[in-house]
Formats: structure tokens, C-alpha cells, sequence
């Protein structure tokens, strides 16, 4: 037992000696919620839209103020024709153009029907598609008002009623600040000792090599953890989102999930023998499909059914679900034991797998 | 001349020795690039819906069967009493909840007003107010339906109809794989030529061959100019390939001119090489390196536009873009790509990288010492 | 070809080198001796141009080592503590780029490797890795890149670190074939057996220099019978270790 103490020092003085990445270690959860917080949203705000008004009358200028008092659009006047507008969406200087056609009113008067071009440039189709409903429907909304037997339905926002971005992405960034810390961490400082000649140092001693890589992982676990207060201090504190279900289950989900996650290092680190191949597997194998396939930033039931199937072996997806069941919805354990049992499931596959395998290597 | 010819043999030859980088950093892009458009969908299709009908009646029927008709929503639940359904939403076999409250028709009839109940699971903003805005417009097509079938024709012709023509330019079935493959191969070539380089450099810091070159009248330039150039060049192979996939996998041909695309690119790659470069003077160590390169990327791409809109963002975080090198290339590769945006449209932004580049890599030879 | 005057590397409070003296004539075998961390290395790495002083002045080869540092880098080969050959390139390849980017043109880089090959007789491993060569065929062929360029001084770190007793005599053929042809040979060393090879030493303690002298003078002066004796003598009195 002394000996493992003593490991596990030499690990601590090894992360705690580096201050360059010990401060990005702690930054990164920072910068992420940060970010995630008050920078990034899905919502369109601010879209520069063009508005044409050949028609310049009654009916025209009460529509166009209904548009201007949505918060949406940052409007602009201006005489376009097709490719004015065509020029304008090339060089990125606006996304939208309404144009009123000449006599709008008229033709709402006499003929009872009238036309109002809404042009999109969609290659961005996300906010294309945004912007050309939220126009038609403040118009719609705005026609419709003066017609009889109103359906109205009364929409309730479940557990997040303004629409806020955080709600879903505080989960999001705690499973991929810890995917990254750990599985980076644990597979290139394990690496970096093969690569360095240490580990045979280590592997000679009369100390059993399991013990050896387990003491390399508990200072990033220890790490995490600290990870995991931090986000959720910043998200009750800073963003106002408090964690409506246990804190302990909370915490120990989170260890299970950093668990799972430096077991996946190690598993990296017994098949790759270069600092910069852990590197680059962890990296460009692990943090895009997180940000993919845990389902924060994209919806996984669109994706194409074989990535569904893979999203299942993503194990940031399942503590996701997890994080979002207690810190949102409020729900307990008997809500998540099936995400947790997937979970442990995934961490003995992997610890069986990488022992196996270094055990072959010792031989 | 002469010794940057020497040193490109030297990188060259370890480039192509290191096989496992090599494959790695020839494949995994091609792979990525193959993999993550189909999964990075924003369209919101198959919402799940649970639904409570307390009225039975003809018109809350017909709601129903319009409303599963329409293609947006599964019908996953009909159940009694709200908190059924609310446990579907809870267990996220529902995402949206529709009751229609007992004497729906009977109110919407006589009281000339009829009212709906929806709960939306809202912890995905964007699903939920989507899932919101198609269930209100199945709704009001219904609405109409209904006054249709209620108002005398002869008054209900005389209600004034304003028809909205929408068109969507250059992507006109909203196809969300040419919005999201440029973007993403602009990712790529940043990290792969980003890291490369910061990871090149620190190597032989750490194995210490960088001591055995300092000792030589080899000139700082001459130095820096041989580690760029071969990644200056697996950053072309790269994006190259790029290309190809989205030509093959996804269909996706630039509409504008390929030189400038590639102009823009070689560019692009010096601005990007040299923020390895400079990183790397900063570091000892790999780990270190990669690190730090890891913080910067994700912030780039983050705040570089691919996921989200930049427009959305708060002022300040407007400012902070353009500072992001990658948001200059994920807008001009949707610019040239999709829209065929010309050099006249392109030129500002390239002078703005070109600036990105010039700077970055003179900080990075100032800062690169020989001697300490 | 190397003058020192009170030249000094300070980091922090630490002074890593105290204001040492000498001199180095051309053609000479001069041995650095000192103890782990007497500040040997720190020194050499100044003279290399690879640190720059903190106070005092030196020149190498007649050129200053605070304005002067790429003329010296022309002029002086350099073998560290630490292998530092590409090991992920083979030996001709080391050899070439080395020999490159000090300038040497295509044809003396055909005939100076040929020669090099046959002097260490490593021509069948010519196009072997040299990650893969056993560690005194290694530094063998670091010194002989060093010198390939026929620098006029050549510092060596430790250059026989870990080598068999073969390997070193072999390793000390090659430096008396170097200084035969005139150049001045700078070297740092724990072996006391090497240190008599040498023409001058000097030993390093604590930062300063507290001998410099032939061998045989230095045992002399000390009442010695080997220069290990000598060593204890002046190193007991360290005050610093590594």
C-alpha cells in the first residue's frame, strides 16, 4: 500500500510540475461554459434580412412593422432586384429579402389575394428554413388575427421555459470536458512513458504493472472531479441552472463516467506505442464523435441508422442522458439504471481488453 | 537555398518513414469526412408525440390524422390523463405532448374560440421550438379546414389571403450535407495542419535534436521554412482529398473557382501552420503542445460558425470571431463552394488572413531562439 | 582558439558558472572534468553559442560568443549529452543532412561519407536506421558527423557515456586522428582513465575552476598517484550535487 502511495505521488508531482497544461486542464471547463453560455445559440437572432417594398402602401408598411418589431431581424431598406440579391447573399452580406410586390394593397383589396416573395440564401439551410417560418409566421399571425373560430393552442416549455441553450449543453460540455481530459491524459502520459523508456523502469519493479497504470490514472480522476464542481458551480452560480436531482448521484454517476473514460485511455495507450498516434486518436477519434453522437448538439434519431447503432458505444451519449435525467429532470436512480449498467458494462470491457493485451506485451 | 532543400529531404523522408502518422493523417479526415455530415443533421424530423384526446370528438379526429399525416411526428403515445404522458416525456419517449381538452369542438363552435394544451420537453431549445412551429402550422391548416367547413363560402371569399412565396437559393432542397461538408473539411485541414506542426517541432525539443541543429549556422528562417513546407504541403494533399470525398460521397462540386479556392487555402495554411509554430515555441513537451493547440481549436471552432450561426452571437462574441482564423475559412468555403462567390467577395477575408499569416509566423521566428 | 575571461551563467540566485578562466591553444585536447552539476554542460553550452553569458567575455575561434554566436557555429561541431541524431533517418541520411546544411557541396558530401562509412566500417549499415544501431556505433557516428565539416574546435558532452571499454578506446582513436589534423578537441567527461588522454584539464567545482594543468603536473601538485585521487581531492569540497 506504501508503495502505491508512493506512485501515486510521482504521478501528482508529474501533472502538478506542468503548469501550462494544469492551467488548460481547468481553464477548458471555464472557457467552454463560458462560451456555451453566452456565446453560442441556436436561436437566429440579429439575421440581416433585406427588405424590398416596391408597393410603399397601407397594407405593406403595417406588415414590414410587424416584421421590425420581431427581435429576430436586423433589417435593412433597400431597391434589389434578383441579382442585387444574388450578389448580396455571395459576398455573405445578408441571408434574407422580402420583397412587397407593387400594388400589395390593391390587389389585397379587389382581388383578396396578394403575393409576398421571401428569398433565402440556404446554404445555410438551418437558418434559412428559421428565418422564412418566423416571416410568414408574423404574417400569417398578423392576417389570421381578424378571422373567427380561433384554434389556440397553449404551448408549455417543460423544464426549460425560456428556451434557454443551457439546460442542454451544461450536460453536454461536462461529458466532453471529461471524455477529453481523461482519456487525452491517461493515454499520452502512459504513452510518453514507453516512449521515454520509463515504463520498463516501472514495469521491473517489484510493483504489480496493474498497480502502475491504476496510479497513473487516480491524479486525472482526482482532476475530473474537480472538473465536475466546477461546471456545476458555474451552472447554478453563473448561468442560474440549478441541479434539480441529487448532488451524490450526480457525483457518482460522473465517477462512474470518468472511470469509463480513463479505462478508454488506457486502452488507447496499450495499442498505440507513439505519443503523437495516442495523440491523434484521442483526439480526432474522440471529440468530434462526442460532440456527435452524445446527442447535445444534434438530434441522434436523424442520424442514419448504422451511426444510431453507433452512437450505442459512444459512452459520452449514455452520460449525457444520465447528467440531463438528474441534473434537469429531477429523476432519480430507477430513471437511469440502464444508462448506468451500460456504462459499467463498457469500463470491464475495456479494462478486460487492455489488461489482456498487456499482459501479452509483458510476455 | 541549398540548406532548405537539405532540411525538406530530412522532413519529407521522416514523413514518409513514420507510417502510422502518415495513414492516420491521410485517413482519418476521409473517414471523418465520410461519417460526420451524416450525423451532424439539424433537420428536426420524426418528433416524438404523445397525445391525450379527452374530447373524442369528430374535430379532435381530424386534428389527430392531420397532425401524424403531416410527417414531422410519430405518434408514440396515446394515453389518458397528463401524467402518463408527462412520464413518457420524462422516460424521452415523448418530446412534445398534445391534449385536447373535453369540449374542444362544443367550444370552438358555439364560443366561436377553441383551445389546446401542448408541453414541450424544452431542454433542447431549438427541437423544442421547432417541434412548437410545425405542430402551430398543422394546426392552423386545420383551423382553416374548419372555417372552411363553418363559414358561409360566400363570406370567406372575401377574406383577403396573403401568399407567401418562398425560395431557397443555392441549396434549394434545403440539403443540410452542403451546408455541413465544406465546414467540416475546413476543421480538418486546421487541426491536422495545426498539430502536426506545434507536434513536429516540440518532438525533436523533447528527443533533442533541436540542440544539434541549433549548434549549426543553419539561419532561423531557413529553419522554420523547412518544417513549414512539408505540412504547407500534407495540408494541400489533405484538403485535396477532402475534395474528392465531397465530390464522391456527397456530390458536392464547387460552384466558383477552384484556383480561388485553393488561393485562399494556401493561405489559410500559413496563417494555420505558423499558430502550430508559434504554439510550439511555447512548449516542451508534446502533451504540452497538444494541449494547448487542443484549447485554441476547440474555441475556434466553436466560435468559427460551424455549428451555430455567427450573426446569433452577442457583440462581443461577434468581435471575438474575428479574431478565429476559422471562421474566415468555414465562411469563404460556403461562399466559394455553394455560392460561387467571386475574388471580388473573397478579398477582404483573404487580406485578413494574409495579415494572420504574416503575423503569426514572424511572432513565431522572433520567438523560436537559438540561443537562451 | 578558445579564450575565456570571467565568464559567468547566472539562473535566478543560481550561479551555475562562476566567473571561469582559460585558454585553449589550437590543435589541443582540452578535458572539462567536474562533478554532476558543477555546471560543465552550462558552461560548454555557452562557448556553443547555444546560451548566451551572464557577465564576463570569451571568444571561440576569434569571435565573441555575445555578438558573434552564428560566425562560432560555423566554425565548431558540437555532440551532446543527449543522442541527438535523427533516429527515424538512416545513417547516410543523417550523415547527408548534417553535412548539408553545413554547406558542403554534393561532391565532398559523396567522398567525405564514403570515407566516413569505411573509417567506422559501418558501410552495411549504411542504410540501416539509426535507431536501431547499438549505442557506441551511435556515438561514433555523432562524433563523426560533428567533425565532418572540419570545424576548428569540436565540443564534446559526455561523449562516452554508457559505452563499453572498446567502444571508448576506439571512440578516443577517432579524437586523436581529429586534433592530428588540427582541430582543438573539447571534452567533458566522468572517466578518469579518459582524463589522461588528455593534453590540459581542468576541473569544475561548484560553478568555478579550482585546477587547470597537465595531467601529469596536476597529480604532481596534488601528491597523487592517479588523476581519480586528484578528483576526490577537489570534489569532497562540492557543496553541490544533482
Amino acid at each position: 500500500m506504501k508503495q502505491f502511495y508512493t506512485f501515486i505521488r510521482k504521478e501528482f508531482a508529474h501533472v502538478l510540475r506542468d503548469r501550462k497544461t494544469l492551467l488548460i486542464l481547468f481553464g477548458m471547463p471555464i472557457v467552454q461554459i463560458l462560451i456555451f453560455g453566452f456565446a453560442l445559440t441556436n436561436e437566429v437572432r440579429n439575421a440581416k434580412i433585406v427588405i424590398y417594398d416596391q408597393a410603399q402602401d397601407v397594407a405593406s408598411q403595417q406588415l414590414i412593422s410587424k416584421i421590425e418589431a420581431s427581435r429576430y431581424f436586423d433589417i435593412a431598406y433597400a431597391v434589389m432586384d434578383r441579382a442585387g440579391i444574388e450578389a448580396a447573399f455571395r459576398k455573405g452580406d445578408i441571408r434574407l429579402a422580402v420583397i412587397f410586390p407593387q400594388g400589395f394593397n390593391n390587389d389585397l383589396l379587389h382581388t383578396h389575394h396578394a403575393q409576398i416573395q421571401v428569398i433565402a440564401d440556404a446554404a445555410d439551410p438551418n437558418t434559412a428554413t428559421t428565418l422564412t417560418s418566423y416571416v410568414t409566421s408574423i404574417i400569417q399571425d398578423y392576417m389570421a388575427a381578424q378571422e373567427p373560430y380561433q384554434i389556440t393552442p397553449q404551448i408549455r416549455y417543460l423544464y426549460n421555459p425560456q428556451l434557454k441553450g443551457a439546460p442542454n449543453f451544461v450536460p453536454g460540455v461536462m461529458s466532453l470536458v471529461l471524455m477529453l481530459v481523461c482519456v487525452m491524459m491517461t493515454a499520452v502520459s502512459i504513452v510518453r512513458e514507453k516512449e521515454t523508456g520509463t515504463m520498463e523502469i516501472l514495469l521491473v519493479s517489484p510493483f504489480s504493472p496493474l498497480m502502475v497504470i491504476i496510479s497513473k490514472a487516480i491524479p486525472y480522476l482526482l482532476l475530473s472531479l474537480i472538473n465536475v464542481t466546477t461546471i456545476l458551480l458555474l451552472s447554478t452560480f453563473v448561468l442560474k441552472l440549478p441541479i434539480n436531482g441529487s448532488i451524490p448521484l450526480l457525483f457518482a454517476e460522473s465517477t462512474l463516467f470518468i472511470i469509463t473514460c480513463l479505462t478508454l485511455g488506457i486502452f488507447i495507450s496499450v495499442k498505440t506505442s507513439s505519443q503523437q498516434v495516442a495523440m491523434l486518436i484521442s483526439l480526432m477519434g474522440m471529440m468530434l464523435p462526442t460532440i456527435l453522437f452524445s446527442g447535445f448538439m444534434f438530434p441522434v434519431e436523424n442520424m442514419p441508422l448504422p451511426l444510431q447503432w453507433f452512437s450505442n458505444i459512444v459512452p459520452s451519449k449514455w452520460y449525457y442522458n444520465i447528467v440531463k435525467a438528474i441534473m434537469i429532470k429531477g429523476l432519480g436512480f430507477s430513471a437511469i439504471w440502464k444508462e448506468t449498467l451500460i456504462l459499467a458494462g463498457i469500463t470491464v470491457f475495456l479494462l478486460f481488453v487492455s489488461f489482456k493485451s498487456f499482459k501479452i506485451r509483458l510476455s | 537555398m541549398r540548406t532548405i532543400r537539405f532540411l525538406l529531404q530530412k522532413e519529407f523522408r521522416q514523413i514518409f518513414r513514420n507510417r502510422s502518422i502518415l495513414a492516420m493523417v491521410l485517413v482519418m479526415p476521409v473517414m471523418q469526412l465520410f461519417i460526420l455530415p451524416l450525423a451532424a443533421n439539424y433537420e428536426v424530423k420524426n418528433i416524438n408525440l404523445a397525445i391525450i384526446d379527452n374530447d373524442h370528438s369528430s374535430y379532435s379526429q381530424k386534428l389527430i390524422s392531420k397532425i401524424t399525416a403531416s410527417g414531422y411526428f410519430r405518434l408514440t403515445g396515446y394515453v389518458f390523463s397528463y401524467k402518463e404522458a408527462l412520464h413518457l416525456i420524462e422516460q424521452d419517449k415523448a418530446d412534445l405532448l398534445l391534449e385536447i381538452p373535453h369540449n374542444f369542438e362544443k367550444n370552438l363552435v358555439r364560443e366561436d374560440h377553441g383551445q389546446l394544451f401542448v408541453a414541450v420537453n424544452a431542454i433542447n431549445g431549438t427541437k423544442a421550438s421547432l417541434g412548437g412551429v410545425y405542430l402551430n402550422s398543422v394546426i392552423r391548416d386545420e383551423n382553416n379546414d374548419i372555417r372552411l367547413q363553418l363559414v358561409e363560402p360566400v363570406r370567406f371569399q372575401s377574406q383577403p389571403v396573403v401568399e407567401i412565396a418562398s425560395s431557397n437559393w443555392f441549396n434549394p432542397y434545403l440539403d443540410y450535407h452542403l451546408f455541413m461538408v465544406p465546414g467540416i473539411l475546413a476543421i480538418l485541414v486546421t487541426m491536422i495542419g495545426g498539430f502536426l506542426t506545434a507536434l513536429n517541432i516540440v518532438k525533436e525539443k523533447e528527443v533533442g535534436t533541436i540542440e544539434q541543429i541549433n549548434v549549426t549556422p543553419i539561419k532561423k528562417h531557413h529553419f522554420i521554412l523547412g518544417k513549414l513546407i512539408p505540412f504547407w504541403v500534407l495540408g494541400n494533399v489533405v484538403f485535396t482529398l477532402g475534395l474528392i470525398v465531397a465530390r464522391v460521397a456527397y456530390g458536392i462540386v464547387p460552384v466558383g473557382n477552384i484556383f480561388l479556392l485553393y488561393g485562399f487555402i494556401w493561405v489559410y495554411l500559413l496563417a494555420v501552420l505558423g499558430f502550430g509554430l508559434l504554439v510550439s515555441t511555447y512548449c516542451d513537451t508534446q502533451q504540452q503542445a497538444m494541449f494547448i493547440m487542443f484549447f485554441f481549436v476547440m474555441i475556434f471552432i466553436l466560435m468559427g460558425g460551424l455549428f451555430t450561426s455567427i450573426d446569433s452571437m452577442p457583440d462581443w462574441a461577434q468581435v471575438v470571431t474575428k479574431f478565429n482564423p476559422v471562421s474566415y475559412l468555414i465562411e469563404v468555403m460556403r461562399m466559394i463552394v455553394l455560392k460561387g462567390s467571386g475574388i471580388r467577395d473573397v478579398l477582404p477575408k483573404l487580406g485578413v488572413i494574409l495579415i494572420f499569416a504574416i503575423v503569426l509566423n514572424a511572432w513565431a521566428v522572433v520567438n523560436y531562439r537559438k540561443t537562451n | 582558439m578558445i579564450k575565456t575571461d570571467k565568464l559567468t551563467k547566472r539562473f535566478g540566485n543560481f550561479i551555475a558558472t562562476n566567473e571561469i578562466t582559460f585558454e585553449v591553444e589550437k590543435g589541443e585536447i582540452f578535458g572539462f572534468l567536474g562533478a554532476n552539476g558543477a555546471g560543465k554542460t552550462t558552461a560548454m553550452r555557452m562557448l556553443c553559442g547555444l546560451s548566451t553569458p551572464s557577465s564576463g567575455s570569451a571568444t571561440i575561434a576569434g569571435f565573441d560568443v555575445y555578438k558573434q554566436t552564428e560566425q562560432i557555429k560555423k566554425n565548431i561541431g558540437y555532440m551532446s549529452q543527449k543522442f541527438s541524431l535523427y533516429e527515424d533517418l538512416t545513417v547516410t541520411e543523417n550523415i547527408r543532412f548534417f553535412g548539408g546544411i553545413y554547406g558542403l557541396s554534393n561532391q565532398q558530401l559523396k567522398t567525405k561519407s564514403q570515407q566516413l562509412l569505411h573509417d567506422l566500417g559501418l558501410e552495411k549499415e549504411a542504410k540501416k536506421l539509426v535507431g536501431a544501431l547499438p549505442l557506441g556505433w551511435k556515438q561514433k557516428l555523432s562524433f563523426s558527423i560533428a567533425v565532418l565539416h572540419e570545424p576548428k574546435i569540436v565540443f564534446l558532452d559526455e561523449p562516452t557515456g554508457g559505452v563499453d571499454p572498446i567502444t571508448r578506446r576506439q571512440f578516443w582513436n577517432l579524437i586523436y586522428d581529429a586534433a592530428d589534423r588540427g582541430v582543438t578537441v573539447f571534452v567533458t567527461t566522468h572517466y578518469m582513465d579518459e582524463a589522461e588522454y588528455c593534453n590540459r584539464i581542468s576541473i569544475m567545482v561548484d560553478g568555478s575552476i579550482r585546477a587547470l594543468d597537465t595531467p601529469r603536473n596536476l597529480k604532481n601538485t596534488f601528491n597523487a598517484a592517479s588523476m581519480d585521487e586528484v578528483f576526490y581531492a577537489l570534489a569532497r569540497s562540492a557543496k553541490r550535487s544533482e
